[in-house]
């Protein structure tokens, strides 16, 4: 092969590797993509909770997407902590107000942003961690009663589900 | 190549064997590969029985994959139904509680194995040149073990095994801006659930068959090189070796078989000893057990993981404290290997074993109070050993000049 012919091959061989490698990590699409939730996990259910039974103070656990909810009743005191809380305090800064759409009534998801864990508190004879809201028993991680976190490794506070208020005593999750 | 280096050259392809082996050996050479490199390997004569854990890992291979696959014919993958055909295996097939109870219990045994393997590797210095990818591999193996062992452990679908899956599986989530996103990709689903047993299923699988491949590897490149030995000075004569078989394989079976008395013991006696009540609760995903607790062997990981308060930093410290191990032998400066004639580095590594056993003692404990505090030195010292004592060291410590190997047998005897 004479020198004259040299970049014309360096050329075909070079778009030849090119195209193979782009069809080849393009074929890689439908195979990561099928790792995803399928249709039929995607299709989100909404769950519609009646709220009535619910006495102050006390608590409730409904399932949303495969994951607990909290749903708290508060009671004025656990409002008042939750208010009166200062947001130099706060690790992940968040004013109660914008987490709740009535005071008396907190919805979080019940999923601990540590590692996944479902933190206790929702039972009277739960232990609630230092600031009266939840405790996750797996590494430690203390939230008050307006779900924010507190102390521990958890980086975020319980993210708040998207809800609406059917009537004062209905809700819609979802 | 002329045609007499061509006669020549294919002359040394030729199979020294006659007959039928001949006709084989000539076609597929396995038969000289395996005397060259088992029967007449030369190996050096000062071995200890440190040496036979490797044999004994592989071992615990071969049991776990001839057990995985009795217990793969009788296990369902899915959230409905992985429980109940565990518990189906423990009580209506025919000895499926001792092949269920073997593939339980072999698990933590190749993990005894492989950890005093390690402890071997730091001590006499095998990890050190030429013997980096002996090592390297050996990591990687170790880590692909983590991996398939933590898959296995979410089967059976009890609570420890769905809350680790769950606990495990989060730590991806600590990966900044995507890491949500690769979790549900991971999981197929934004829990773990139905999706997620069904590909740990597959993937417990593929991960085995890789260790496979691995071994094979990490054979290669030691058989280049040859085993390291207590010494650490490579044999300078045939004298200073003895051939594979009958005296390694003699010394590796009589080992392997008092390793598994030990696991009959357990095997037969505290089958469940070494793993969690809560797993025999089926899978409830709206309760967190009160106490989770890895398996034991991730105990001293898990310890480092929550030593530090920081969910990205801790799933960092983590992973690196095993990646760190893999620097070892460019950041270990000394020209001597075992530590018989290292006096100061003896002493880091002995702390360093002793430091991975308080881990795992902290790693069971809860993440609070004094447990905190030891897991935070106990982390602090596995890197210090690794990034700052392995440097250091090897310029501050005046070693003795290493023995050789007949000198080395001499002086025992003496």
């Amino acid at each position: 092969m004479s020198d004259s012919k040299k970049p014309r091959r360096d050329f075909i061989k070079l778009s030849a590797m090119t195209l193979g490698g782009v069809g080849a990590a393009s074929l890689l699409i439908p195979f990561i993509s099928s790792m995803n939730p399928g249709k039929d996990t995607l299709a989100l259910a909404s769950t519609e909770i009646d709220l009535s039974p619910l006495e102050e103070g006390q608590s409730l656990t409904v399932i949303w997407r495969g994951k607990p909810v909290f749903i708290k009743h508060r009671t004025k005191s656990e409002i008042e902590s939750a208010r009166n809380t200062s947001l130099e305090d706060l690790p992940d800064a968040e004013e109660d107000s914008a987490r709740v759409q009535k005071d008396n009534w907190l919805v979080v998801l019940g999923v601990c942003t540590h590692l996944g864990c479902v933190p206790l508190g929702q039972k009277a004879s739960d232990t609630k961690g230092d600031y009266g809201g939840w405790f996750c028993p797996c590494h430690g991680s203390h939230y008050d009663t307006s779900g924010r976190i507190r102390k521990g490794p958890a980086p975020t506070n319980l993210p708040v589900p998207p809800y609406i208020f059917l009537t004062d005593n209905r809700i819609k999750i979802g | 190549m002329s045609s007499n280096e061509l006669q020549g050259y294919k002359k040394t392809l030729n199979s020294p064997y006659t007959g039928i082996k001949g006709w084989i050996d000539s076609r597929l050479p396995l038969i000289r590969m395996m005397e060259a490199e088992y029967l007449k390997f030369p190996v050096p004569k000062s071995l200890n029985y440190f040496w036979s854990f490797g044999g004994i890992a592989m071992f615990c291979l071969i049991g776990l994959i001839l057990t995985g696959i009795f217990l793969g014919f009788h296990y369902k993958p899915s959230a409905d139904d992985a429980f109940d055909s565990v518990e189906r295996i423990m009580r209506d097939v025919s000895f499926g509680w001792l092949i269920r109870y073997l593939h339980a219990n072999l698990v933590s045994f190749f993990f005894i194995a492989t950890f005093i393997h390690i402890f071997r590797a730091l001590y006499f210095g095998s990890y050190k040149a030429p013997r980096e990818l002996v090592y390297i591999f050996g990591l990687t193996m170790f880590m692909l073990m983590m991996a398939t062992a933590f898959l296995g452990y979410t089967l059976p679908w009890g609570q420890m095994s769905y809350w680790g899956a769950t606990v495990i599986t989060n730590l991806f989530s600590a990966i900044p801006v995507v890491g949500d996103a690769i979790l549900t990709l991971l999981l197929g689903d934004f829990t773990v659930g139905d999706s997620a047993v069904n590909r740990f299923y597959v993937l417990h699988w593929l991960l085995a068959f890789a260790i496979v491949g691995l071994v094979v590897f990490h054979v290669i490149t030691l058989h280049m090189t040859g085993s390291n030995n207590p010494t650490g000075t490579e044999p300078q004569s045939w004298d200073e070796t003895v051939s594979f078989h009958p005296y390694v394989t003699i010394k590796d079976l009589n080992a392997t078989i008092f390793f598994f008395i030990i696991l009959a013991f357990i095997l037969f006696y505290y089958p469940n000893i070494l793993g969690h009540s809560d797993n025999y609760i089926k899978a409830n995903p709206m309760v967190t057990p009160a106490h989770i607790v890895p398996e034991w062997y991730f105990l001293p990981f898990y310890a480092i993981l929550r030593a530090i308060p920081d969910k990205l930093g801790g799933v960092i410290a983590m992973f690196s404290s095993i990646l760190a191990l893999g620097l070892l032998p460019w950041l270990d400066t000394s020209k001597v290997r075992s530590c018989l004639f290292r006096p100061i580095w003896r002493y880091c590594v002995l702390l360093f074993a002793v430091n991975f056993l308080v881990l795992m003692y902290v790693g069971g404990k809860p993440a609070e109070g004094l447990y905190v505090l030891i897991s935070r030195i106990g982390t602090a010292y596995w890197f210090l050993f690794i990034f700052v004592l392995a440097p250091l060291v090897g310029f501050l410590e005046t070693p003795r000049q290493p023995l050789t190997i007949t000198n080395y047998l001499q002086s025992k005897k003496a």
